[in-house]
């Protein structure tokens, strides 16, 4: 399926202004389309997970990380349906260089039915060069049918199995 | 609060990234359990609305990384460098309610250079957590 990538990019621009997170971080996406998402976030003060060397927090590159998986998904989809990441490994190559805006680059190389196989580079400046690489599992249609709001509700207390 | 608490508290105050995402520490003899109180910039699904799976990571890492260092710290109080994460991989169970979160992180095994954590956060059940971390790190 093919939807034509202002489309789709105009989407990921309005899904992440709409994403706490992705705002509160300045996530911007880059590329979208054809199963790859290119994203970018800038260096922040209140990212450093080293206040040592200025380094920022391995969390954050894993939240752009899982992030640009997500929306890669979405790409290799063309449409936006409720995914959840199941899965996520994350190996981290070096620090990332401070002061300077971090990339992702997320390819969707396996789009099953239930079960989308994503992997990912965070960079600087070469996506071959990169500060940690992301190997992921998402489930499509996640929401299972649960409404908007379904989260504000308790769960209900089930046994452990 | 001991003093190794309020040592550790300190230094995880520190790191600009902990305080952007609000965690605090208790220490209950060396058993440590992270706290993440629900703010709406931890948002990644609005819909739900649910936290971002990233931030989830984020926090079992420092979780993670906090436990580390409570181990490592010398009978005088001074904290060893920080641990480098070499990788974590997050296992997502439950969605991230928006409530606060819990963490506790468990050393499997601390050599003299790597150190292998796990950790596994829940909100409101211990016993349903809504997500795990398997990490290993860098010890300097």
């Amino acid at each position: 399926m093919s939807v034509p990538p202002d489309i789709l990019s105009s989407f990921a621009a309005a899904m992440n202004r709409a994403t706490p997170q992705a705002e509160a971080l300045g996530m911007e996406t880059l590329e979208i389309g054809d199963a790859v998402a290119v994203l970018r976030i800038p260096y922040k003060a209140e990212m450093v997970g080293d206040p040592e060397t200025g380094v920022i927090a391995g969390g954050v590159v894993t939240t752009l990380l899982d992030h640009a998986c997500g929306q890669a998904v979405m790409a290799a989809l063309g449409q936006a349906t409720s995914i959840a990441t199941l899965d996520l490994r994350i190996d981290y190559m070096r620090a990332a260089a401070p002061h300077q805006p971090l990339f992702a680059r997320a390819h969707c190389y396996k789009l099953g039915r239930s079960v989308a196989f994503v992997r990912a580079s965070a960079y600087e400046h070469e996506v071959d060069d990169p500060v940690a690489t992301a190997q992921a599992a998402f489930m499509l249609n996640a929401s299972a049918g649960r409404e908007f709001g379904a989260n504000l509700k308790p769960r209900p207390a089930k046994p452990v199995a | 609060m001991s003093t190794t608490a309020a040592r550790v508290q300190a230094m995880f105050d520190a790191i600009p990234y902990a305080r952007f995402l609000g965690l605090k520490l208790e220490l209950a003899g060396d058993e440590m359990t992270a706290i993440m109180p629900f703010a709406p910039h931890l948002i990644g699904n609005p819909a739900l609305p649910a936290i971002h799976g990233g931030v989830l990571g984020a926090m079992m890492e420092m979780t993670a990384v906090a436990q580390v260092s409570i181990a490592r710290m010398d009978d005088d109080g001074s904290p060893a460098h920080l641990p480098k994460p070499i990788n974590v991989t997050v296992e997502y169970l439950r969605s991230g309610r928006p409530i606060d979160t819990y963490a506790r992180a468990l050393i499997k095994r601390m050599g003299r250079r790597i150190a292998t954590v796990h950790v596994e956060a829940w909100q409101e059940a211990r016993a349903a957590p809504i997500a795990a971390l398997r990490s290993h790190f860098l010890l300097r």
